[in-house]
């Protein structure tokens, strides 16, 4: 029940939010904050009672199931395993924040303000938690309507552009997965008598190979763009510099994360022959998005446009360490999932703080911040150090686990998207350059940050840093989950494998020693 | 006709005794709220009526009629939508200056026409519910006459129904001829042998196609709808929406169903043609409207052709998607004219797209309403046009017509389009602020608020818990002959 008390907080706050704004206009505020820590408390508290015994047998920790829709098969389920809990911490956390990045930044409409932002999170709850493609397809669309508002309503100056052309990709990207939802919802009802939307009982679904590529295409078609792969990211840089500040680190924090959530709780266990098939182009694309994020990353005068295609390179890490098919990459991409929310997320928030101050978001009018404005200088240079992937911090775990991960499948790409990190420390550095040492062009009054915002930003380093440190806390939660999404890769050739698989394991943990 | 029979027809008797009785009262004392009244309880009534029938196994009334749960559903869901539009034209009329008895008497005629179409058998008993149903909106649609665009709107269909009730007429005849008999049961036995249609009765099919198609508004004969949409008031523009919609497409599912004509490929090539076109064309055409009347127009085009998908796929599954999509469509689309009958004044129509702008800080519920309307239209989770397309998608895939299917998505992005485009203008700000109009007595305003109300709530319910619906339907179904064995 406690799994379905979290949507249900995020769903009925968001509500009494928008209503609460008649009484107080700052209500909306307190009651935005208040169910979003519910939450966290909630799954805080579910991951420390986690008994250790469970961890290793099934990886399944929580399951819900309510009949909803019989004639059709359509039941309510909700389950939580270590992936569902530790991308569940992180939506919670990042709710939190975004909630108190638009304290002070939305001054218009903060009760509907408020609705959209607690939906979205409401939705994305729901993505991560549901085990029923029905279901799983419901909450995938739930999340975009308020996101679109958020962008559409509370936006920078092109915002109606970028909305709409957010809402259309996703949208039509969308449907493609519905009709392969309903493409595997048949082929098992007809093969079994059971039509049914359960992801367990679908997961054995016996697929000719032909029909297991396209409901993989359906698939991948929404993951891809949500993710974004390359020839499909385009949406993204408009979707996130118009964005208001908590729509951003929503944007990059989560729904990318949904993406990448998607590719291993569904893609990898249901479709195995055809993801192996298609995992040399799926890595290829990957390789593609690290250098081409990275190199327009470094062009962009726009800070957040500069975030947001730092977005598309990172994203390329997560597709190339999914499509490992190996322990290392996808214990890699779990901590890309989550050490990427964290930094892309604080870049966004910088930027916030930086708009907030001077009303642009060109990197042209800005410079000789760090004398100014000292704290907001060492928190930006934690993430842009995070996110060129400095030992030490988060990102650095995550990029090194991929990239071992990904060596064992493919040894080439792997050498380009090594590449992508030294492209990734020029444009990093091309911000700290440019807004906190350069000589200031103008004369700004850029004041320091203040406590509500310190309060946003200390949080924020320490996880980082504890990430970077002690990830050992973040890969025992996540790898029950990881291996249960592997079976269908080891069990062929699993004799031969064993050895392989066992080892790995050991290293993992005295790497993470010499870490610390 | 022995007692049962008329047993059987009461939803039909009390309509005709109401339009009586409202006739009768016009003469002796025009007073709009009487005669409203009236024509609720009559409404109320007839559907009332209904529940004795309930769980009926099927009872013809030899030749024209058969009362079975599928007509029983069909009339219950079309009495129901006349209900609430009767709720909605109160408040409507009530601001205008013309005599606005008469209105209620020429609704009650049309809905006893659509009535009468869903339970027919018989080609005279088709022929005169589609006659009584038209001739009723000949003077429905240009009911304000002196309203700029309702001559024109009235004098359109008016040309063109009666253009396509002569091919409707002339293609019963010509399948008279071949299979000598009106009945739907005997047209059945008739062809049941042929492998092929015969190119003789193919052209009857063909003509009776073209006179359904265009009360359907599909395309290639949707000419008439945008113009009329927009000339008609909008309350009687909800009632050709879905009331004469509705009716008619339960008559082509009874039809098609008894006479088995999924077994001809060229008759599903005509309907898989007409689909796409309808889809296509509606899609593209409402992208490039800036008002709203002409949007839901060429909108209410895109969604006779998802229905289309749905029957195409020939099965039980197909018709309880038509039939659900259909209930969807009924709400969503009533409350949308609900809208804008709510918002117009007494000169003219709330239809351009700059009344709606900022319309959410003006008047924030029925902006929600409005924008629970378009996004059910739209087919997003949380309301009834999700479920309703989901079933139809399901419906598609599960008959395997991949053509058609990724027609629908391809189709329902687009779609998606020009429905966010009035959300958007909902949600900008206003750029000057508009003087509040005058409201109406509270308790006649209250009639149309508690409507919408009741519609936006039933849209939510039906998106959520969809599992009610689909029994009733599935249940209904059940005890329907037709429906036998498929």
């Amino acid at each position: 029940m406690i799994l379905l008390w979290m949507i249900v907080i995020l769903m009925a706050g968001g509500l009494l939010a928008w209503l609460s704004k008649k009484w107080h206009p700052e209500l909306p505020r307190w009651i935005a904050l208040f169910a979003v820590l519910a939450d966290f408390i909630l799954a805080v508290y579910l991951w420390l009672s986690l008994p250790a015994s469970t961890l290793g047998a099934s990886p399944w920790l929580l399951q819900l199931e309510i009949p909803w829709i019989p004639q059709w098969g359509v039941n309510f389920i909700l389950a939580l395993d270590g992936l569902s809990l530790l991308m569940l911490l992180l939506t919670f956390f990042l709710g939190i924040l975004s909630v108190l990045v638009s304290w002070r930044e939305i001054r218009t409409k903060s009760g509907f303000f408020h609705f959209n932002l607690l939906w979205v999170l409401a939705g994305i709850t729901g993505v991560f938690l549901t085990m029923d493609l029905f279901l799983f397809y419901f909450f995938w669309e739930v999340m975009l309507i308020p996101m679109y508002f958020l962008i559409g309503v509370w936006g920078h100056a092109n915002r109606t552009y970028a909305a709409f052309k957010f809402f259309l990709f996703t949208q039509a990207s969308g449907l493609l997965m519905l009709l392969a939802i309903l493409g595997l919802y048949f082929i098992h009802g007809s093969q079994t008598g059971i039509y049914t939307f359960n992801y367990f009982e679908l997961l054995g679904t016996a697929l000719a190979p032909e029909a297991a590529r396209l409901l993989m295409f359906g698939f991948l078609a929404a993951f891809l763009v949500k993710l974004p792969v390359v020839p499909f990211h385009s949406w993204l840089p408009d979707a996130h510099s118009e964005a208001p500040t908590a729509g951003s680190v929503i944007l990059a924090g989560l729904l990318l994360k949904t993406g990448a959530y998607g590719l291993l709780r569904f893609v990898l266990p249901l479709f195995p022959t055809a993801a192996v098939e298609f995992a040399p182009w799926a890595m290829l694309l990957g390789a593609v998005g690290i250098i081409y994020g990275a190199i327009l990353a470094y062009s962009q005068t726009d800070l957040k446009r500069l975030a947001a295609y730092t977005s598309v390179s990172h994203m390329g890490f997560v597709i190339l360490g999914v499509f490992a098919f190996n322990e290392w990459a996808l214990q890699g991409v779990v901590m890309q999932m989550i050490a990427h929310g964290l930094s892309t997320g604080a870049l966004f928030i910088v930027a916030g703080f930086l708009y907030e101050r001077l009303h642009t978001r060109d990197m042209g009018q800005m410079g000789g911040f760090w004398a100014k404005a000292p704290k907001l200088g060492v928190f930006a240079l934690i993430f842009v150090m995070a996110s060129l992937g400095l030992p030490g911090l988060g990102n650095f775990i995550a990029e090194f686990l991929t990239l071992v991960g990904s060596w064992q499948a493919n040894n080439w790409l792997t050498v380009v998207a090594t590449v992508g990190i030294v492209l990734a420390t020029a444009y990093s550095l091309r911000i700290m350059q440019k807004v906190f040492y350069e000589p200031a062009p103008s004369d700004h009054h850029l004041p320091d940050l203040s406590a509500r915002e310190m309060l946003i930003a200390v949080p924020m380093i320490a996880l980082i840093l504890w990430l970077g440190l002690y990830p050992q806390s973040v890969l025992d939660t996540a790898q029950p989950s990881i291996n249960q999404q592997l079976q269908a890769y080891q069990e062929p050739e699993a004799k031969e494998k064993v050895a392989v698989v066992e080892v790995p394991a050991v290293e993992l943990k005295v790497e993470k020693a010499e870490n610390k | 006709m022995t007692q049962i029979d008329f047993l059987h027809l009461m939803p039909l008797i009390i309509l005709t005794l109401a339009a009586l009785l409202n006739m009768l009262v016009v003469a002796a004392w025009r007073n709009h709220k009487i005669i409203y009244v009236i024509t609720a309880v009559s409404f109320v009534a007839a559907f009332l009526s209904l529940f004795e029938l309930r769980g009926i196994t099927a009872h013809a009334i030899e030749p024209l009629f058969v009362i079975d749960g599928f007509g029983v559903f069909y009339i219950g869901l079309i009495l129901a939508t006349a209900l609430v539009i009767s709720m909605l034209s109160y408040a409507y009329f009530e601001q205008r200056e013309e005599q606005k008895e008469e209105y209620y008497i020429l609704l009650i005629l049309s809905t006893l026409g659509a009535c009468t179409l869903v339970i027919s058998t018989h080609f005279a008993s088709l022929f005169l519910g589609l006659e009584v149903l038209s001739v009723a909106l000949y003077t429905l649609i240009s009911y304000l006459r002196t309203r700029e665009r309702s001559d024109e709107a009235g004098i359109k269909y008016l040309i063109l129904a009666a253009f396509s009730s002569a091919f409707l007429l002339f293609g019963m005849a010509l399948v008279y001829y071949s299979t000598g008999t009106m009945t739907f049961a005997g047209i059945a036995t008739a062809i049941a042998d042929l492998q092929e249609l015969p190119l003789l009765l193919l052209t009857g099919f063909g003509m009776m196609i073209i006179g359904i198609g265009f009360k359907l508004s599909v395309v290639p004969f949707h000419m008439w709808t945008p113009d009329v949409y927009e000339g008609a008031p909008a309350p009687v523009t909800a009632f050709i929406a879905t009331v004469s919609k509705g009716g008619v497409l339960g008559l082509l599912i009874r039809f098609f169903m008894e006479v088995d004509g999924f077994r001809y490929p060229t008759l599903i090539t005509i309907f898989s043609i007409v689909a796409i076109a309808s889809m296509i064309a509606g899609n593209l055409l409402a992208l490039l409207q800036t008002n709203v009347k002409r949007i839901l127009a060429y909108s209410s085009i895109s969604h006779l052709g998802y229905l289309m998908v749905a029957f195409l796929a020939g099965n039980r599954l197909g018709v309880e998607a038509v039939t659900f999509y259909l209930v969807a469509y009924f709400i969503t689309t009533v409350g949308a004219f609900g809208v804008v009958a709510m918002l117009s004044d007494t000169e003219r129509d709330a239809e351009l797209l700059e009344d709606y702008r900022g319309l959410l800080w003006r008047r924030p519920w029925t902006a929600t309403a409005f924008t629970a309307m378009l996004l059910s239209l739209a087919g997003i989770p949380l309301t009834a046009g999700f479920v309703g397309k989901f079933y139809v998608l399901a419906a598609g895939v599960n008959t395997q017509l991949w053509l058609l299917v990724a027609m629908l998505v391809l189709n329902s992005v687009v779609g998606l389009y020009y429905y966010i485009k009035v959300v958007a203008v909902m949600f900008q700000q206003p750029e000057a602020e508009a003087e509040p109009r005058p409201r109406l007595r509270p308790s006649i305003y209250l009639a149309s608020v508690g409507t919408l109300a009741v519609l936006t709530l039933l849209l939510v319910l039906v998106g959520v818990y969809p599992a009610a619906l689909v029994e009733v339907i599935q249940q209904v179904f059940a005890s329907a002959p037709v429906m036998a064995g498929r």
